[in-house]
């Protein structure tokens, strides 16, 4: 039995839970925040427990861990047991059995005979427009209370309440910050293949609740969340002039990122949020540039005449890696952000693109290219550690979930003749290369993970 | 004319042409068959008298001997019709990544309308623009469609 750590402290899940007082413009409609207010352990002198006997990710991904999740009831408190359910099963890392919803203590023994460590219990009240929902946690193994949280919201955000407390089951048992309270921003194709329509468009990041944001006029490429979640960088090719555009989620409006000559594309948002590093095209090749939002100043950062493209900032927003086929083909280098000389960081087999770094800082994640094919990797900012996590026809534009564990990307298969047999959506991985998954966003591609939802 | 015109697109629209011409002159008994070949300095034309479209190699933004042929004819082309402007669309195969071959059909667009500069056509009569790998001529995943999509379009605006 390994020794008992503090894992997150209370407030946290309040402040998962007021991290996201406002849905947007393209939510399902905001009625004020979620609210949440703790729910102390009945005649326990302790209150809670410190925390759960401490257990890795790493350890969970080769034993995921047994939860016991009973029902909270019939209709939408039965739709919340679900999403709770399929975000801690689908993340690989627990093993859900459902259960009939225990009166009175939990019949912790019962349940250790089963194997399981944890048990969630609580309940669902539906007062007028809004929801409250209990939701207790327990250390099946002591018959501690871990959490105890009442979230009470508009009953319109139902899936919000059940990713909250999925990631909050997730931050105590496994004492990292979870993601299932995020987003993903996308592009939705339809259409022959040599014409695709394409839209813009978001979904929660289990797949639920997708709309599009534009209507498929124009070619649309690329979107990329600010670190508020308030907003997209993304390309368009309106009035057939390729530019990046802001697309603002509270208000719908769209307004147009710097007034380049050339193709701006490649956009990313910097770690503050306040500017937008993207690539314009020159000559033969594309520059980076930053573009300082409340100004809309810019900043051009490389010149290499060469194609320098798909920038993107370490966490700390001081060096951004990018692509760049200045030696001849295109290879992954860092740079610092203020611009300056260039470090080459990929020298495997082939080319390599598409680079991101990982919120946690410790991984840039790519596509490579070799023999026609590509593949999906990780590796250390310094180069070293390459590892190749998935391959296929096309596995590109990665992008990581706001923990850093997971990984969404595009995966194509190959089309035969007249194109029958080609397909494009959206697939997620574990940075170990574990448990690849498809996402049911349909026809799709150019994921972009949000951050923790705010 | 502010529409996209590629190959085949080219042609249908043509025929099209030719449908409305036969409406418009239906009253009058003029026969079809007046309208023979393309309307001079239309996309069509380009198409039959000098080609809308060179290739390149696998990453690549060299011209060929043949793309060199193909870029006189549309200079000389352009030389008989000056008053028609142009926009050259580069375009990729789909064995590179997303944003890398934005600027590498930008890459092949420019070099097209390089070549057609120093043959003489004015720069402000072209002008470019990159579809990556999101326009594919040939839809098919085998080496004859990548070839056919490793490409530089010019269309008449």
């Amino acid at each position: 039995m390994s020794s008992v750590k503090p894992l997150i402290p209370d407030d946290d899940a309040a402040r998962l839970a007021s991290a996201f007082s406002r849905r947007g413009f393209m939510g399902a409609g905001v009625a004020g925040g979620l609210m949440a207010t703790p729910l102390f352990a009945a005649g326990a002198a302790h209150a809670q427990d410190a925390g759960a006997a401490e257990i890795t990710v790493d350890q969970a991904r080769t034993a995921p861990i047994p939860i016991v999740l009973p029902s909270l009831g019939s209709g939408v408190a039965q739709q919340i047991t679900d999403v709770i359910s399929a975000d801690l099963g689908n993340c690989g890392l627990f093993r859900p059995i459902s259960a009939s919803m225990p009166q009175g203590t939990p019949p912790f023994a019962t349940y250790k005979s089963m194997g399981a460590r944890a048990v969630m219990t609580g309940k669902v009240v539906e007062q007028g427009s809004s929801l409250r929902v209990e939701f207790r946690l327990w250390d099946v193994l002591t018959g501690k209370q871990l959490q105890g949280t009442a979230y009470t919201a508009g009953s319109q955000d139902w899936r919000r309440i059940a990713h909250v407390i999925a990631d909050v089951i997730y931050s105590r048992l496994l004492g990292e910050q979870g993601y299932f309270n995020s987003r993903i921003a996308y592009i939705a194709r339809s259409g022959p293949r040599a014409r695709q329509i394409t839209r813009l468009a978001i979904m929660d990041q289990d797949g639920a609740d997708s709309r599009y944001l534009t209507n498929g006029q124009w070619l649309t490429l690329t979107p990329r969340f600010n670190p508020a979640n308030s907003e997209l960088a993304f390309m368009s090719y309106a009035n057939y002039r390729p530019r990046v555009y802001l697309f603002n989620l509270n208000t719908g409006q769209q307004r147009l990122l710097g007034d380049f000559t050339g193709i701006s594309f490649a956009p990313r948002f910097a770690p503050n949020g306040q500017s937008v590093i993207l690539s314009v095209t020159r000559g033969s090749g594309s520059d980076i540039f930053v573009v300082d939002l409340a100004t809309m100043a810019r900043r051009q950062i490389t010149s290499s005449g060469a194609i320098d493209t798909s920038p993107s900032y370490s966490p700390d927003g001081s060096q951004i890696v990018f692509n760049s086929d200045r030696g001849g083909s295109q290879q992954l280098y860092i740079m610092s952000a203020s611009g300056g000389e260039a470090k080459r960081i990929s020298y495997g087999h082939g080319r390599y693109g598409s680079p991101v770094w990982s919120p946690r800082g410790d991984l840039i994640a790519f596509s490579r290219i070799a023999n026609g094919s590509f593949s999906l990797g990780v590796m250390a900012p310094d180069g070293t550690g390459e590892r190749i996590l998935t391959e296929g026809f096309t596995v590109e534009s990665p992008t990581f979930c706001p923990n850093g564990r997971v990984l969404a990307f595009c995966r194509q298969s190959s089309a035969g003749a007249n194109g029958a047999g080609f397909a494009t959506g959206i697939n997620t991985i574990d940075i170990t290369g574990f448990h690849e998954r498809a996402l049911p966003a349909g026809s799709s591609s150019d994921p972009a993970w949000s951050g923790l939802n705010k | 004319m502010k529409l996209k015109l590629f190959g085949a697109a080219g042609l249908a629209l043509f025929l099209a042409a030719c449908s409305d011409h036969a409406n418009k002159n239906a009253n009058t008994g003029a026969a079809m068959q007046q309208q023979v070949g393309p309307v001079p300095g239309s996309e069509a034309d380009l198409v039959a008298t000098a080609g809308d479209r060179v290739l390149f190699a696998l990453n690549q933004n060299t011209l060929s001997s043949d793309a060199k042929a193909t870029l006189d004819k549309q200079a000389a082309w352009l030389a008989k019709y000056p008053q028609v402007h142009v926009q050259i669309a580069g375009n990729c195969d789909d064995r590179g990544t997303e944003e890398y071959n934005i600027a590498l059909g930008e890459r092949r667009a420019n070099a097209a309308h390089d070549y057609l500069v120093a043959k003489g056509v004015d720069a402000s009569r072209i002008t470019t623009i990159s579809y990556g790998k999101d326009r594919p001529t040939a839809v098919g995943d085998d080496e004859a469609s990548w070839a056919q999509n490793r490409n530089a379009i010019t269309a008449v605006q």
